[in-house]
């Protein structure tokens, strides 16, 4: 079986809720068949509207939203079919955890010896056998999460929504979820759309992920290109630690580009500059400059340690280079690392690759 | 060292227990202290009127103590042929003293309310009894009546011996004990209690079931609109708390009388003719009406506090999981209000039940309710043993209903807000 490269489709969908403001705006989107997709972004950037339109709980206010090739807009939420994962897991607090992946099915009308199949199949997906007959409230906030994921795959949708379900748990736990959840995924196969505006949490779980800021999706890619490749700098700082340097563009040639910084020019690799004169953003990422770099690196400066914090497997040195005096440095915690003491002069080197000249803003 | 069966000692060496206690003591003190005012008062205005008006509800001393010789002198007497001298002379010394003291005219209210007739023939006796000769008592009374001859009116006198009596209640269920000692009910066109009991029920029955339609969709409403909307309408809804009880009732009275404003308005536009305006007053329209919009407060708070707590999710759930959303309503919604119906139901049905000012004054005679019969005991009649019977019976239904929602709903899931 072929899997739809445009199982979920956005199509220049625009939201406003007061007619004033766009919460998003020309959102095009095309979400494969079996993907796993996050969306990410800070609070505010339109995600959650996003998430809710598909679900049916908001009408985009322009464009259109095609499911399997069928316009949804129209189709209110309970015919979409669409599984979905609430923040607050929302079970019904008056019915046991039976009932609750009960509710899907019997709306349905599936007779009561396939339904008690599949309920006893999503429950220990979530490896909650025995807990069926336990009330919402009994349960920890895992487990209702767990209850939550069960009774959002236990009528068998092809699409399911998950709305920052991780918000609650503590961080252990989020994190053991992370992969419990993927595992499912990537198991039973099924479309996940996902929201949420923790990074570490979408680069874990994605296959892809769409950045969201201001009502428009910045970029989208898989989670490693996110990191190693951001096409603006919004992406290249609100993924991961991130190095900038804020200067002016004072020559471009055979893909490469010298950036006037506090009178010295760096190497960067131009990604969105055209042209000489124009301002631009380096980012550079903390564990791609190295400290007593070989002579190989193009760029090769030298600054003053200010602050070194222990964090145990590294040591995070904090630099005043090139006038930037929030340059961060990860330095592994092994053998050959030197002395790296307050107020000490050092040389740290970068290749031109890695210096990724972005739009200033 | 932390065996279970070894005292748990401070660092001190003192039990721990011990010196918990002692610890604790001052905290309790105060506590009891600061809540000794209101408990005081507790005691004073509420518990011991309610159990004076309840012992007034079975208490019948008052004729046992007007005529103790004759009791005393009647307990040897079968009760089927007139008593004989021995008793007619004990009554005669113990009516001397009555009129001695000008209490006879007590002890006739009283054995009227036992047997009809006996205030006229109390009234002759007194006059005739100043005339009387020393011995021979039976004759000289029965000649005063014949009513004295006839032994029923002894048997009467008789009922009203022991120090307590049950009477009243049957009273308040039309019924009483007839002269075989039998309890049997009064003649149908005398059961006004009973009409009344049940016209109550009836009456607060409706008024809660009005009240539940009306003020569901206003909590709904009040728990999901934005907060400068819901504000809005949380004053309309509490704006009559603030207005007298009887300023609301009178504007009902300009309402609903036949020349009133929502008559007007039906001859206005057609809807009946202005010869022959409907009466929505003076009868049971004129309670539900005004009782209704009285108690709607007391059913949309408890509500709209429960209805506050769902999360909307919920209901996203329900309908994402594929229910219509008349289903995610029915399944998921209603259910977590029922706390709240519980209350709203259980406050407005006890407040409608015991309700006197509205149905008095736009009841008419087919609206008023046992309240009124009530207050007309303690007031016109001044018969407060039977007010308070009634009042009492009122108390153990209203306990009664309670009782039975424990039963069906659980009282743990009620919920005031």
């Amino acid at each position: 079986m072929a899997l739809k490269k445009d199982f979920v489709k956005f199509d220049k969908v625009d939201k406003s809720y007061d007619g004033k403001v766009l919460v998003v705006k020309d959102l095009q989107l095309d979400i494969e068949e079996g993907e796993f997709v996050t969306m990410l972004g800070p609070s505010g950037s339109g995600k959650t509207t996003c998430l809710m339109m598909l679900a049916g709980f908001e009408t985009p206010t322009n464009g259109e939203i095609y499911l399997d090739g069928k316009a949804i807009s129209s189709i209110p939420p309970h015919k979409r079919g669409i599984g979905m994962v609430f923040q607050n897991y929302a079970l019904f607090p008056h019915m046991t955890v039976y009932e609750n992946l009960a509710f899907p099915l019997r709306v349905r009308k599936i007779p009561k010896d396939e339904a008690d199949k599949k309920i006893d199949k999503a429950l220990s997906m979530v490896s909650l056998q025995g807990f069926a007959s336990r009330m919402p409230g009994q349960l920890s906030g895992g487990q209702q999460q767990r209850v939550a994921v069960a009774r959002s795959l236990v009528f068998d949708p092809q699409l399911v929504l998950m709305d920052e379900p991780l918000g609650a748990l503590d961080k252990n736990l989020r994190e053991s979820m992370q992969y419990e959840i993927k595992h499912i995924h990537e198991n039973i196969g099924v479309t996940v759309v996902y929201v949420t505006h923790d990074q570490s949490e979408a680069l874990t779980m994605s296959n892809r992920i769409a950045v969201f800021n201001d009502g428009k999706v910045q970029q989208l890619s898989s989670p490693d290109e996110l990191y190693e490749k951001p096409v603006n700098s919004f992406v290249a700082e609100f993924i991961g630690e991130n190095n900038t340097f804020v200067g002016e563009v004072s020559d471009i040639s055979g893909g490469k580009c010298k950036v006037k910084i506090a009178n010295t020019d760096i190497l960067a690799n131009p990604i969105s500059v055209k042209g000489k004169g124009e301002k631009t953003k380096i980012s550079l990422r903390p564990e791609r400059a190295l400290i007593n770099p070989s002579d190989q690196m193009d760029n090769i400066h030298s600054g003053k340690i200010e602050e070194v914090i222990y964090h145990g497997d590294h040591t995070r040195v904090r630099i005043n280079l090139l006038g930037n005096n929030q340059f961060i440095l990860k330095v592994p915690n092994s053998s050959a690392n030197l002395d790296i003491k307050l107020g000490k002069d050092i040389k740290i080197g970068w290749n031109s690759e890695d210096a990724r000249a972005l739009d200033p803003s | 060292m932390s065996s279970e069966t070894k005292q748990i000692l401070t660092t001190d060496g003192i039990p721990l227990e011990v010196s918990l206690k002692k610890a604790e003591r001052k905290n309790k003190i105060k506590a009891f202290l600061l809540v000794a005012p209101l408990l005081l008062f507790l005691i004073i205005t509420y518990v011991f009127p309610i159990g004076d008006m309840l012992f007034r509800s079975v208490d019948d001393k008052m004729v046992t103590q007007m005529l103790p010789k004759t009791f005393k002198a009647m307990e040897t007497w079968d009760g089927q042929e007139l008593p004989d001298e021995e008793v007619f002379a004990a009554f005669h010394e113990d009516f001397i003293k009555l009129v001695e003291d000008k209490r006879e005219g007590k002890l006739s209210t009283q054995l009227n309310y036992t047997k009809n007739g006996f205030k006229s023939i109390i009234k002759k006796l007194r006059r005739k009894s100043k005339s009387f000769e020393e011995g021979n008592y039976k004759e000289q009374i029965m000649s005063v009546h014949k009513r004295w001859a006839n032994v029923e009116y002894w048997r009467a006198i008789q009922r009203r011996a022991p120090e307590f009596t049950g009477q009243k209640y049957l009273k308040g269920m039309d019924m009483y004990v007839n002269e075989e000692g039998k309890i049997v009910s009064v003649e149908e066109d005398r059961r006004i209690h009973r009409v009344l009991w049940l016209r109550t029920l009836e009456i607060a029955f409706f008024v809660t079931v009005f009240c539940f339609l009306m003020a569901y969709p206003i909590a709904h409403l009040l728990a999901t609109l934005p907060m400068k909307y819901s504000n809005l309408l949380m004053i309309c809804v509490l704006l009559p708390f603030w207005t007298s009880l009887l300023v609301r009732t009178a504007s009902w009275m300009i309402l609903l009388q036949q020349q009133g404003i929502v008559n007007d308005f039906f001859v206005g536009i057609g809807l009946v003719a202005d010869d022959n305006r409907p009466e929505m007053m003076y009868n049971k329209t004129g309670s539900y009406v005004a009782m209704t919009q009285i108690l709607l407060p007391f059913m949309v708070l408890p509500l709209y506090s429960v209805m506050k707590t769902i999360s909307p999710s919920l209901m996203r759930a329900g309908k994402s999981l594929g229910g219509t959303p008349f289903v995610a309503f029915w399944k998921v919604y209603f259910p977590l209000t029922i706390p709240g119906i519980g209350a709203g139901c259980l406050l407005v049905f006890i407040l409608a039940i015991g309700y006197y000012i509205t149905p008095a004054l736009v009841g008419g005679a087919s609206g008023t309710l046992i309240s009124n019969q009530i207050a007309f005991h303690m007031k016109s009649t001044l018969d407060w043993s039977f007010a308070s019977a009634m009042g009492l019976m009122l108390l153990s239904g209203v306990l009664v209903i309670y009782w039975l929602y424990n039963k069906l709903v659980g009282i743990d899931n009620i919920k005031l807000g």
